[in-house]
């Protein structure tokens, strides 16, 4: 009997394949969020909307809420910890959550290096704006793998931007051919071992979700749509007009994602979204995807 | 033969590349329609709960429950095996409630309990069968029409078979061992009753 292998910290993503998993800060809102269908739930202090009115340091959130959280559900429970803090990754593998998030939508611990997560039995998911960085953080032993987007925005134009850039680095590296890799590799910044794989297989070693700016349904189908295997939504829900609604029709339109007359129909009288911001109205020092490399 | 992978959440894609490799034409099903013509359903890994309430919408739920009476094969592999149960000892996952067993969701633990295991499955043949048991449930309890088709120790039923009905707490979807679908491959077309 083995723990913490690759295959069973890959393996909890497949099991999240297709599902949203919402960012929830009270044990109430995560029975909400279970109750809504959420396949997991964020356990966090603030969402990323109010990290980002709130500006200062961002760190872990206080153990007492995650415990709290964890209590209130029986979905898995993933916590961020700052990019590059190990102790506080460190510290939520003893509270036995079920993923960590090394999230840039903390303030990073570390501006040179992210966290070795080959180190724990407990899996992580990371965040990338394209192939060359989703192959970073796999190679330092992410099991999972999400687009930046820009967090606490609303704004799905940068998920979008990231996921596309994914998926378009995935189809040119299967055209490259094999006497060019090494180049590539180097080009991109990425594993050769992980490049040579990537061109054999054709896919992603791990599941990629989409988040960073979901705020309606039809944002969660078109990142289904462009290729995502399933949704976070982080400030979407709650800081919605009336989050239980939304979010089980979030959850319906990350299922039937295919099919526009039920996205048509769940998006009906939602109440108003979250408020948005025009990613070019942030100055360039605020915006969170730019943090970690 | 046609066999249907319930498409609503979880790890079904990894399900339909296993029955595609044994040369069986695989489904998705998220509405009921897609549910007729079928020989056989898979009910996969992913969220109980979450499975669960997308399986009330559209009455999903009722058209699963008709076909199993009308002697559909159905394999549940996980959260899968929790939705064939009669009972479920948590009360947020309502079970479709075909399989006389009673189960208990995430009886090893959280994400760090999850393991590997080589499971003895004297079905399959001889050679140990790869268990991949991720926040896995138990049998805690089957009725006398319930086959045990592995446990690991004298109390821990964790694949079992009654008729036409086949649950497993792991994953063979997340290994390259076909033994498990081939078994249930083989239900499907009767040819192991």
């Amino acid at each position: 009997m083995e723990t913490g292998t690759w295959k069973v910290k890959t393996g909890l993503a497949q099991m999240l394949k297709g599902g949203v998993i919402m960012d929830v800060v009270t044990p109430e809102h995560a029975k909400i969020a279970e109750e809504a269908g959420a396949c997991a739930v964020m356990a966090l202090e603030r969402v990323p909307a109010d990290i980002r009115a709130a500006g200062g340091v961002a760190r872990m959130a206080d153990p007492t809420v995650i415990e709290a959280i964890m209590k209130a559900v029986s979905i898995p429970v993933m916590a961020k910890c700052r990019i590059g803090h190990f102790v506080e990754a460190q510290a939520l593998e003893a509270l036995g959550v079920d993923y960590i998030d090394e999230s840039e939508v903390l303030t990073p611990a570390d501006e040179a290096y992210h966290v070795w997560k080959h180190d724990f039995k407990v899996p992580f998911v990371c965040g990338c704006r394209d192939l060359g960085e989703a192959l970073r953080r796999i190679g330092e032993g992410a099991a999972m793998i999400r687009t930046k987007g820009e967090a606490g925005t609303g704004n799905i134009v940068e998920a979008v931007r990231h996921m596309r850039a994914v998926m378009d680095g995935i189809r040119k590296l299967v055209s490259t051919p094999q006497e060019e890799l090494m180049a590539k590799a180097k080009e991109m910044g990425a594993p050769f071992a992980l490049v040579e794989e990537l061109h054999k297989s054709g896919k992603l070693p791990v599941v990629n979700f989409a988040a960073g700016g979901v705020a309606t349904p039809a944002d969660a189908a078109l990142m289904m749509q462009l290729g995502a295997d399933g949704v976070f939504v982080g400030s979407g829900i709650f800081k919605s007009s009336n989050p239980e609604p939304r979010a089980k029709a979030i959850v319906k339109a990350t299922t039937h994602y295919q099919d526009p007359k039920i996205i048509a129909e769940v998006s009906k009288k939602l109440g108003e979204a979250m408020p948005g911001l025009d990613i070019k109205q942030i100055p360039s020092e605020e915006l969170l995807a730019s943090r970690g490399w | 033969m046609r066999i249907g992978v319930l498409a609503v959440q979880g790890a079904f894609a990894e399900h339909i590349a296993a029955l595609e490799k044994l040369e069986v034409e695989a489904l998705p099903v998220r509405l009921p329609a897609e549910l007729l013509g079928l020989d056989g359903l898979v009910i996969p890994g992913g969220e109980s709960t979450s499975i669960s309430r997308l399986l009330s919408d559209y009455d999903l739920a009722g058209g699963i429950k008709n076909l199993a009476e009308r002697d559909l094969a159905i394999m549940g592999t996980c959260a899968g095996m929790i939705l064939l149960a009669r009972e479920s000892a948590d009360p947020k996952v309502k079970p479709l409630g075909l399989m006389d067993i009673r189960v208990k969701r995430n009886a090893f633990g959280r994400q760090i309990e999850s393991f590997e295991a080589e499971l003895a499955i004297p079905a399959l043949g001889e050679k140990p069968f790869p268990g991949v048991f991720i926040r896995a449930p138990i049998i805690e309890q089957a009725s006398d029409g319930v086959e045990t088709l592995c446990q690991l120790d004298s109390s821990t039923i964790v694949a079992a078979r009654q008729e036409r009905l086949l649950a497993a707490a792991f994953h063979p979807e997340l290994t390259d061992d076909l033994r498990f679908h081939k078994y249930f491959v083989d239900i499907v077309n009767g040819s192991k009753s």
